[in-house]
C-alpha cells in the first residue's frame, strides 16, 4: 500500500508520463475475483493518466462495459478501493469542490502510506478550508509514525477534528498498550477529550434539530386542528384526511409539472402550496356546509359524523388514486443534507419543512390577529350571541373559519408528502398526534399548540434516542394522559368571560 | 336415470341459487377456486399488491394452457387491508364460503400466524411466498420463501467475509413484530457463536408505518463511529422502507462506510425511492430480476405484458422480485401436485407436494423437500444499482435445504423436521 501511494504521488506530480494504458490491466478490470480487480485499479491509477482517471470514473459510475458488452460490476470492497484511488487522483484537480470531496473521501479510508503525499498536497493547498482538512487527514496518517515527535504533532493536530472515527483512534493512542511515550499519550488523551466534547455537542444539536423537525411536522399537522377544534370547538375526526388531500394535491401537481413543464419539475412544490390549500379548503367548505354546521354544540354527534366522513374520504381517495401509496419525489433542491460537522448532517428536506412551518405559523397568526376576518372569528368564538348582535355574520364566519383550518391542514399535507408516504390512510397516523398537540397546548390557543408541538417533538426525540421509537411513543402518551389529569385546560388556559363558562 | 340426475341437478342449483351462494352453478362445477389473500391497502400494500397480480397472471397462464385436470382455475381475490385479525376473517371466508381449493397469501409473519389456526381448523391449504423467521412447521402450509438459513445467515456471513467488508459491529434494525424479533434472536446467537461481543451488537425496533428515521440514523452513525467496521441488518417491513432509505440517502451514510443489508426490500420496494444515494447497499434473496436465464426472461416478459394488459399503475416500470417468483413457483407446484394426486383434496395434495420439482426463473430446478414443506433454494446477495436493480455479488453453488428450526435457538435440535400430525 505504502509503495503504491508513494509511487502514485510521484506520478501525479510529474505530469510527463504519457504511456498508453496497459491493455492487460484494462482487461483485468473485468476479472471475476475482487483481488484481481483491485490490483488492476491500482495499476491503472499509478499511470495517473487522464485516460485512466476517465476509465476508473466510468467503472465507478457503472457504465464501463467488458469485451462482450456486458456491464462490469463491482462490489463494495472494490468500490471503496476505487473511490480511494479516484480521490488521490483528484487531489490535484483545479476545482476546489472536487478537491474538497476528494480529501473527505481519503479521510474515510486513510493509510499510513499516504502521509508523504498528503503532506505535499497540504503544503501546496491554498484554499484554507481544504488545507485545514488536509492537516487533519495528514495527522491521521502519521498518528502511528515511528518517530515520537511526529506522533506527538499528529495527536495535537487532531484536537480540531469532529470525526467519530478520529475519536476512537485517539482513545486507542492514549492507552499504554498502544503508545509507549507519555507525552504522546497525554496529547492524544487531551485531543480525545476535545473531540469527544465536540461530538457530544454535535449529538445534542442533532437531537434538538430532529426534535425541532418532528415538532414542526406535528405543528403543521395540528395547526389546522387548532383552529377547527381549538377555536371553533368542532371535534373533527376527518382532519387527518384533510392532510391527505393536501398531500394528494402535491402529488397531482407533481404529475402536472412532469407532463407539461418537465424543465421546471423541481418547482412543482411551490405551485402545490396554494393548490393544496384551496383543495383542502374547498373540501372543508363542503363538509361544513353539508354536515358539520347542523351539529354545532353536539360534540358526540360531530365526532361520529366526522369519523364517518373520514372513512368516506379515505375510500374516495382509494377509488380515485388507488389503494397503494403514490410516489412524491423530493425536488433536487430538497435532496441531500447540510453537513454541519462530520458527525451531523441536517437533511435539507427537514430544514425546508421547519422553515415552512414557521411561514404557516406567521400566516395563521397574521390572519387571526391582524385581519378583520380573524377578529370576527375570535369574536364568534368568544361570544357567538354578542357577535351576532353587533352584525357579525356568524354562519358565514363559521364556514370561513372551518375552510381556513382545512386549508392549513392541506398545507401540512404538502409538508408531509416530502417526508412520509402518501396513501389513502396516511391521515389516520396523524389524527391522534394532532389531537395530542391541541389538547396539551390548551384548547383555543395557537401559542399553546406551538409550544406543545415543539415540546412533544423534542421530548419524543430525546426519549427515542435512549429507549427506542416504540417505548418513546408509549411514554409520551402516558405523560400526556397524566398531564391532562393534572391540568385539564392544557398548558395555556384561555382567560376571560365566555358564554359557556 | 338421466332424468333423475337432471332433476337432482336442477333441485340443487335452485337451492344454491336461492341460498345466494352461487348464481352460476353450471360454470362453478367446472372450475377450481383459488383464494388470493394479500393486502391491497394499508402499510403492506406496497409489497403485497404485486403478489396478487403475479398470482392472477400465473392463473391466467395455467388456464391458457388448459387449466388443471381439464378444469379452469377461478381466482377469488380478497383484501385483508394490512389488518392482522382481518386476515383470519378473510381466510375463513375463503375456506367456508368460497370453498377454495387452495389459498396463496400473506406477507408478514404476524398475518400468517393469524391465519394458521383457521387453516388448521378447517384443514385448508396455504402457500406462503415470503422469506420468514422459521420456528414453525404447519401441516397445512407450504413455505415457498426462505428460512433463516437460506437468507439471513448467508447474508451476515457475506458481510463478515473480506469481500463483504469484514464487518465487526452489527446493528439489527427492524419493525416491531414477530419476524424481525425472531430473526434478530437467531442472528444474535449466530453472531455470538462467531465471537462477536454483546457490546458490538445494537438492536432497534420501530412501529409499523414509522416514518421518522432521524434518530435511528443518528444512532447508527454514532455506533459506527466507535472504531470498528459496522454493518446494518434491516428487517424493516412495508412502506417504512421508503422514509428509511430516503433518510439514509439524505444523511450521507454510504454503503462503502456502513452497508445496509435488507431482508424485506426488493425491486418492488425500491420503485418509489431515488436509488442513486443507495448504490452498494445490499439485499439477500433467492431471486433477483437481474439474474440472466431463459426462464427468467420469459417470466419478466410475461409479467410486463400482464401489467400492460391489466393497465397496472406505471405499467412500463414494473419489476419482478423474489416473493413474486415464490408465488409463481408455488402455483405451478400446486398444479403439478393436484395433477399427480388427481384431486384437490387437501390431504392428498399435501402428500403429492413432497419432492415436486420446478424449473424456476432463479435459474435452478427447485425441489419441494420430501418432509419439511420448504423449498430447496439457492441464495443470492445483491447490491443496489443506480437503476434500482440488484447486482449479484455472491451466491451459493446450488440449492440449500431449509432449516425451519434454526440450530441457533436452544432446544431446536430436538424438534422434528416435518409437521406434526402429518
Amino acid at each position: 500500500m505504502r509503495h503504491f501511494f508513494f509511487a502514485l504521488l510521484m506520478l501525479c506530480l510529474s505530469l510527463a508520463a504519457h504511456a498508453a494504458l496497459d491493455p492487460a490491466a484494462v482487461r483485468q478490470l473485468a476479472a471475476e475475483e475482487s483481488d484481481d480487480k483491485i490490483a488492476a485499479i491500482q495499476k491503472l491509477a499509478l499511470t495517473a493518466e487522464p485516460d485512466a482517471l476517465a476509465l476508473l470514473q466510468q467503472l465507478a459510475d457503472g457504465t464501463l462495459k467488458d469485451e462482450n458488452g456486458e456491464d462490469i460490476t463491482i462490489n463494495n470492497r472494490v468500490r471503496r478501493e476505487l473511490d480511494g484511488a479516484l480521490a488521490v487522483l483528484k487531489l490535484i484537480d483545479p476545482d476546489t469542490k472536487v478537491r474538497y470531496k476528494a480529501v473527505k473521501e481519503i479521510a474515510t479510508n486513510v493509510d499510513a502510506g499516504m502521509a508523504p503525499m498528503l503532506a505535499r498536497a497540504r503544503d501546496r493547498e491554498t484554499e484554507p478550508k481544504i488545507r485545514a482538512l488536509l492537516i487533519e487527514v495528514h495527522a491521521l496518517a502519521t498518528l502511528k509514525d515511528a518517530d515520537p515527535q511526529i506522533r506527538l504533532a499528529a495527536a495535537k493536530a487532531l484536537a480540531t477534528s469532529a470525526d467519530p472515527n478520529t475519536k476512537a483512534l485517539l482513545k486507542a493512542q492514549s492507552e499504554p498498550a498502544n503508545e509507549t511515550e507519555v507525552d504522546v499519550r497525554r496529547a492524544a488523551f487531551q485531543s480525545y477529550l476535545a473531540v469527544k466534547d465536540r461530538l457530544t455537542l454535535a449529538e445534542t444539536l442533532g437531537r434538538i434539530f430532529s426534535g425541532l423537525s418532528l415538532g414542526s411536522i406535528l405543528l403543521l399537522a395540528a395547526l389546522g386542528l387548532a383552529i377547527t377544534y381549538g377555536v371553533m370547538g368542532v371535534i373533527n375526526m376527518a382532519h387527518g384526511e384533510l392532510l391527505m388531500i393536501g398531500a394528494y394535491a402535491t402529488y397531482g401537481m407533481q404529475g402536472l409539472f412532469r407532463a407539461h413543464f418537465p424543465a421546471h419539475e423541481d418547482w412543482y412544490l411551490l405551485a402545490a402550496v396554494p393548490v393544496a390549500f384551496f383543495a383542502a379548503a374547498a373540501v372543508g367548505i363542503l363538509l361544513e356546509r353539508t354536515v358539520i354546521r347542523w351539529l354545532y354544540g353536539r360534540a358526540l354527534e360531530t365526532l361520529l359524523a366526522t369519523w364517518g366522513l373520514s372513512l368516506m374520504l379515505i375510500q374516495a381517495a382509494r377509488v380515485i388514486f388507488g389503494a397503494q401509496n403514490v410516489e412524491v419525489a423530493n425536488p433536487e433542491w430538497m435532496s441531500g443534507g447540510l453537513e454541519i460537522l462530520p458527525s451531523i448532517v441536517l437533511p435539507l428536506n427537514r430544514i425546508v419543512i421547519v422553515g415552512f412551518a414557521l411561514f404557516v405559523l406567521v400566516l395563521v397568526w397574521v390572519l387571526m390577529n391582524r385581519t378583520r376576518l380573524g377578529m370576527f372569528v375570535r369574536a364568534v368564538t368568544q361570544n357567538r350571541g354578542m357577535a351576532g348582535c353587533v352584525g357579525v355574520p356568524t354562519g358565514r364566519i363559521d364556514t370561513v373559519a372551518f375552510a381556513l383550518g382545512a386549508g392549513i391542514a392541506g398545507l401540512g399535507g404538502v409538508a408531509l408528502s416530502q417526508i412520509a408516504n402518501v396513501g389513502p390512510d396516511m391521515g389516520q397516523g396523524y389524527i391522534v398526534d394532532s389531537f395530542m398537540v391541541v389538547v396539551l397546548g390548551g384548547v383555543g390557543q395557537l401559542a399553546g399548540a406551538v409550544w406543545a408541538a415543539l415540546g412533544l417533538g423534542i421530548v419524543t426525540k430525546f426519549i427515542e434516542s435512549w429507549a427506542g421509537a416504540v417505548i418513546a411513543k408509549i411514554v409520551v402518551l402516558v405523560f400526556i394522559i397524566m398531564f391532562i389529569q393534572k391540568r385539564p385546560q392544557g398548558l395555556f388556559a384561555l382567560k376571560g368571560r365566555f358564554v359557556e363558562s | 336415470m338421466q332424468r333423475r340426475n337432471f332433476i337432482k341437478a336442477t333441485a340443487v342449483s335452485i337451492a344454491l341459487a336461492a341460498a345466494g351462494f352461487a348464481t352460476q352453478p353450471a360454470i362453478a362445477a367446472d372450475t377450481i377456486k383459488v383464494g388470493i389473500l394479500h393486502s391491497l391497502s394499508g402499510t403492506m400494500a406496497i409489497s403485497e399488491t404485486a403478489l396478487k397480480e403475479t398470482a392472477l397472471m400465473t392463473i391466467a397462464e395455467i388456464n391458457a394452457k388448459g387449466g388443471v385436470m381439464g378444469k379452469q382455475l377461478e381466482a377469488v381475490v380478497v383484501d385483508p387491508a394490512s389488518n392482522w385479525p382481518l386476515f383470519a376473517e378473510k381466510a375463513r371466508q375463503l375456506l367456508t364460503q368460497d370453498k377454495v381449493a387452495v389459498v396463496f397469501g400473506c406477507w408478514t409473519s404476524v398475518s400468517r400466524k393469524s391465519v394458521n389456526p383457521v387453516f388448521k381448523e378447517l384443514n385448508g391449504l396455504l402457500f406462503y411466498p415470503v422469506q420468514y423467521e422459521g420456528e414453525e412447521l404447519e401441516k397445512n402450509v407450504f413455505y415457498t420463501g426462505a428460512a433463516p438459513n437460506q437468507q439471513a445467515i448467508p447474508a451476515v456471513e457475506y458481510l463478515m467475509s473480506k469481500d463483504g467488508g469484514s464487518a465487526k459491529r452489527w446493528v439489527l434494525l427492524g419493525t416491531d413484530y414477530v419476524y424481525p424479533r425472531t430473526t434478530n434472536k437467531i442472528l444474535r446467537a449466530f453472531l455470538k457463536s462467531k465471537g462477536v461481543a454483546e457490546a458490538d451488537i445494537m438492536e432497534e425496533y420501530t412501529p409499523f408505518g414509522h416514518s421518522d428515521y432521524q434518530t435511528i440514523i443518528a444512532k447508527i452513525k454514532k455506533f459506527a463511529g466507535e472504531g470498528k467496521k459496522t454493518a446494518v441488518v434491516s428487517t424493516i417491513n412495508g412502506d417504512s422502507n421508503v422514509p428509511f432509505y430516503k433518510e439514509l440517502g439524505n444523511a450521507g451514510l454510504k454503503a462503502t462506510d456502513v452497508p445496509v443489508v435488507a431482508f424485506s426490500v426488493g425491486e418492488e420496494e425500491l420503485r418509489g425511492v431515488d436509488t442513486k444515494p443507495l448504490v452498494g447497499h445490499l439485499a439477500a434473496w433467492n431471486y433477483f430480476q437481474s439474474i440472466k436465464n431463459p426462464e427468467n426472461d420469459a417470466f419478466i416478459k410475461m409479467y410486463k405484458d400482464w401489467a400492460k394488459k391489466q393497465k397496472l399503475p406505471k405499467a412500463d416500470t414494473v419489476v419482478t422480485n423474489d416473493p413474486m417468483e415464490a408465488t409463481y413457483i408455488g402455483l405451478h407446484m400446486w398444479k403439478q401436485a393436484v395433477e399427480k394426486a388427481k384431486t384437490t383434496d387437501v390431504d392428498k395434495v399435501i402428500a403429492a407436494m413432497a419432492g415436486q420439482t420446478f424449473k424456476a426463473p432463479s435459474g435452478f430446478t427447485i425441489k419441494m423437500d420430501e418432509k419439511n414443506h420448504h423449498l430447496h433454494r439457492a441464495v443470492f446477495i445483491g447490491e443496489v444499482k443506480a437503476d434500482g436493480q440488484f447486482n449479484v455479488v455472491w451466491k451459493t453453488k446450488g440449492p440449500v435445504k431449509a432449516q425451519p428450526w434454526s440450530p441457533f435457538i436452544a432446544g431446536n435440535d430436538k424438534k422434528k423436521d416435518e409437521p406434526e400430525g402429518k
